[in-house]
């Protein structure tokens, strides 16, 4: 497939075709070529919110089904997801200005102890991709600071992310907090990590385990219908 | 003798001596460890089996690996001793034990209780930055770190995975000069800074002395 591909001139692409060589390129991680063919379908006048979801989230959401089924491995998703971020960077400053539709706000951190951050890394673009404001607060974070986070930011979701198994269990302390000041039920709490599964979400009183970062959209987007559900029926 | 780590990595071991009174189903991280052990307390009545280490790779395999391991060899052996830590599994391993009725280690992993538990979980709370290599893992480096996070091939990869990482620190259960320079050559190859501590077995040899 490499050869062939040497030889293909994005710009001599029609629309249908770029798309689906920008999944291709996505999937193979090579981020010039999404930057071009993002260039591209905007010189051709498309809105960036559909480069967005149509060229980008609809090549990384193959990469996610690949990865969940054994095809694709750690390293594969990182190359493409390095390439999406490519593309995001062009994308974002434009979603702002045109008004892209907006699915609520999260708050994003690894826990206290921890570290790692490609998981929550990965869940923090696919959440963009798929509408969400995230803020993300980064590694190592006390209780503090996820409060400071929710009080300045008002997000609908908070996400909590742990690598290890002596971490996660800072997720509890968190969830605690929130119940001991009364601002539990103001936000959904999705949790996850390789060490988690949806017991131990259920047991620290999570709203939801998350077990990648599509699954993280999709339980989002879940939780936001269901709350616009209830105000519109309040 | 020093067992194959590639072979211990992707194999595993099988069952040292057919029958016994006490199994040791342990990660094949661990196999030269315990074999060693075995050798030196004169422990004739225990036997020896491994998963593959890389299991540790995909945490969530460990459970159902130990489960179809336990099953197999249980009426072969008195007794089955579970040589890992929680590694990762989130505690699934501890409520299999329960269930099934028998010990494992304690402990969050390997390099913790090559330390010492206790001394690990208080010295770690300053370390989360550090990336702990082991015996094992200094000599299979390659093979168990830098081949499945794809670093031979993606070398630009690296500072996603280690850059948050300040230090490797080679926790040593033997006093190896060979070891120690793999695993400095591992520190550089990260671009961490290098620390060595010698551990020996830590709590394995009082973990594995309970059983008889």
């Amino acid at each position: 497939m490499s050869d062939q591909e040497e030889d293909i001139i994005l710009s001599e692409l029609n629309d249908e075709e770029l798309v689906q060589q920008m999944h291709d390129d996505l999937y193979d991680g090579l981020a010039e070529e999404i930057e071009e063919g993002v260039n591209i379908l905007l010189e051709r006048g498309w809105q960036p919110y559909n480069v967005l979801t149509d060229a980008l989230v609809g090549g990384m959401t193959i990469v996610g089904v690949d990865f969940r089924d054994g095809i694709l491995f750690v390293p594969e998703v990182l190359l493409a997801a390095n390439a999406m971020k490519t593309g995001m960077a062009i994308l974002k400053p434009l979603l702002a200005e045109t008004g892209a539709p907006r699915m609520g706000k999260m708050v994003i951190g690894t826990v206290k102890g921890d570290i790692h951050d490609i998981g929550k890394n990965l869940v923090s673009m696919m959440m963009e991709g798929a509408g969400f404001e995230v803020v993300d607060i980064g590694i190592n974070n006390a209780v503090e600071a996820y409060l400071e986070a929710l009080e300045k930011e008002e997000p609908d979701i908070l996400g909590m992310s742990a690598l290890l198994t002596t971490t996660m269990p800072y997720m509890k302390v968190v969830i605690d907090t929130l119940v001991e000041k009364g601002i539990r039920d103001d936000y959904t709490v999705l949790v996850g990590g390789a060490p988690l599964n949806e017991e131990f979400g259920k047991a620290i009183g999570a709203d939801g385990y998350c077990r990648d970062a599509a699954v993280a959209v999709e339980t989002a987007k879940d939780f936001m219908s269901r709350k616009h559900n209830q105000i519109a029926a309040g | 003798m020093t067992l194959n780590d590639e072979v211990l990595t992707h194999n595993g071991l099988e069952v040292q001596h057919g029958a016994g009174s006490v199994l040791i189903l342990a990660c094949g991280a661990l196999a030269n460890e315990i074999l060693a052990l075995i050798r030196v307390n004169g422990w004739d009545h225990m036997s020896l089996t491994c998963l593959p280490a890389i299991l540790h790779n995909a945490p969530e395999k460990i459970p159902n690996a130990v489960r179809e391991a336990v099953e197999k060899h249980r009426a072969d052996f008195d007794q089955i001793f579970l040589a890992y830590a929680d590694c990762g599994t989130g505690g699934q391993l501890e409520t299999l034990c329960a269930e099934m009725g028998i010990e494992m280690i304690r402990g969050p992993h390997c390099y913790s209780f090559f330390e010492g538990n206790d001394t690990f979980t208080t010295r770690t709370d300053g370390e989360i930055d550090v990336f702990y290599l082991t015996d094992f893992l200094a000599r299979g480096f390659e093979n168990f770190v830098i081949k499945p996070l794809g670093l031979d091939r993606h070398p630009q990869l690296r500072d996603m995975y280690f850059g948050h990482y300040t230090k490797v620190m080679y926790l040593a259960q033997t006093n190896n000069p060979e070891l120690d320079k793999l695993a400095e050559a591992a520190a550089e190859r990260l671009g961490l800074a290098y620390e060595r501590r010698f551990t020996g077995y830590g709590d394995l040899e009082a973990a594995l002395r309970g059983q008889h």
